[in-house]
């Protein structure tokens, strides 16, 4: 089945209102920002943008855009806001979770990757050693404070382990170097990161690819996403990469 | 005021740790810096947790490749047989312990080992990137930081009183001024940067130290 499409405005048009993103990509590396750039365009609100290594972060410009819009609402990541405190100061996604506009979801990196895995795998909660004896074991991290339910917890052959949930988003964006019409995703070096799992979880994922091959120019060895994950595929042009993190 | 070190020495001195062979994650920062002095002679196998193993020291300006980044999103250099995995299998290998050595920064250290690296008092929780998984699931912990705050307050702790990382995961402590090390007796000093004293040391420091029997000065 060819699952191309012309272009990325055309590939989110049916994403609405409310709508559960996940984001892939480690600060720069593996963002889908040509995606980003469309639900800019197509203006979707009351967003929640389900990450897990700090993408928005990189794509530091489609962020800013998406804040000033009052696009999102939500967002769930491992590692969100500058370091720097002077730097998040300035920094208006930092602004809006602090005065609560935006609400800021907090998981150590490895429970995030899980949880979009179990998410993927019909697995719909997983315990992890991850956490326990900090905060992450007491409640959820989250800037509202209505939302910090207590978790729970539990003692397995002598270790104490925390229950986390799957995470199962609307959508998925993912960026691949390759891509088939068929979905066979191939990734480039560390820009795979969470793109892979994020794939296998939403109910929708939609890939911008650097370079769209006929089926079989991609060799079913060299295969990192299988094609049953992916729905939608679009080429896009290579992202330009710059530092902008600290 | 005495010299401190800078911190590629202490970089240096931390990457001293890493026997041959060792699989090693290098947290946010500071630690980054240990791919540029592995002691010659060794082999030691970098892990990153958006999906890299094996890869070689940080790349120069003419060799930058932005697709594979460290922790820090620092590009960093090939080496014949490094490999690339999702975060999810980087994320098994950590928390399955079958990383032997990760190198964190830190806000504080208590005397028990308890870690607090990933927020400050007075700011949202700006998220802990994969400190937490690194901390539970590395099979020894060593951590790099100034052993003083910019305002001159004790980093090495009885209790941490920024938000806990993870609870004793910390087994040595490299600073601009010592080498600590975590036993389940408290905080032995083993090692001083030149020209500090054990009473120096200990005065930048709020738990108690026990001189090691053969404390010596770092050799750098």
């Amino acid at each position: 089945m060819d699952k191309v499409i012309s272009s990325v405005d055309e590939a989110i048009a049916d994403i609405p209102d409310g709508a559960v993103i996940a984001i892939p990509g480690f600060f720069t590396c593996g963002v889908p920002r040509a995606l980003l750039q469309a639900l800019i365009r197509k203006g979707t609100k009351n967003l929640t943008l389900a990450c897990g290594c700090g993408p928005l972060l990189g794509a530091a410009e489609e962020m800013r855009a998406l804040v000033k819009n009052r696009q999102v609402k939500k967002v769930i990541d491992s590692y969100a806001l500058y370091r720097s405190a002077t730097k998040g100061m300035q920094d208006p996604f930092e602004q809006a979770v602090r005065a609560g506009e935006i609400e800021l979801e907090v998981y150590p990196m490895g429970t995030m990757a899980e949880k979009y895995r179990a998410a993927g795998a019909g697995i719909p909660a997983f315990y992890t050693p991850t956490g326990v004896g900090s905060v992450v074991e007491e409640t959820v991290v989250t800037n509202i404070e209505a939302n910090r339910a207590p978790k729970e917890t539990r003692i397995i052959n002598g270790r104490k382990y925390i229950l986390e949930y799957a995470l199962k988003p609307d959508y998925a964006f993912v960026h691949a170097l390759i891509g088939d019409r068929e979905g066979n995703l191939r990734y480039a070096k560390t820009a795979r990161n969470f793109n892979h799992v994020m794939a296998t979880a939403a109910r929708v994922t939609i890939a911008e690819v650097e370079n769209l091959v006929e089926i079989g120019e991609l060799d079913g060895d060299d295969v990192h996403t299988p094609g049953v994950y992916v729905h939608r595929v679009v080429k896009v042009e290579r992202p330009r990469f710059a530092i902008t993190i600290d | 005021m005495k010299t401190r070190l800078d911190e590629q020495t202490i970089a240096l001195r931390a990457a001293r740790e890493f026997p041959d062979g060792a699989v090693v994650n290098l947290g946010y920062g500071m630690p980054g810096l240990c791919a540029n002095f592995i002691p010659e002679g060794r082999t030691v196998f970098f892990q990153s947790e958006n999906g890299m193993l094996g890869y070689g020291h940080l790349a120069g300006d003419e060799e930058k490749d932005y697709e594979m980044i460290n922790a820090s999103d620092q590009p960093v250099t090939a080496l014949p047989g490094m490999c690339f995995f999702d975060s999810a299998a980087a994320f098994d290998m950590i928390r399955g312990r079958h990383i032997d050595i990760v190198v964190l920064g830190a806000y504080q250290v208590s005397e028990k080992g308890d870690l607090a690296n990933w927020g400050r008092p007075g700011r949202p929780a700006t998220g802990m990137g994969g400190a937490m998984d690194l901390a539970v699931g590395a099979r020894r912990g060593i951590v790099t930081m100034q052993h003083t705050t910019r305002d001159g307050k004790p980093r090495i702790v009885r209790k941490c009183t920024y938000p806990i990382t993870a609870r004793r995961c910390v087994g040595l402590i490299i600073t601009d001024i010592a080498v600590i090390e975590v036993t389940p007796g408290g905080l032995i000093l083993k090692e001083v940067a030149p020209g500090w004293t054990f009473s120096e040391v200990q005065t930048l420091t709020a738990a108690r130290l026990t001189p090691a029997a053969d404390l010596k000065e770092m050799e750098l």
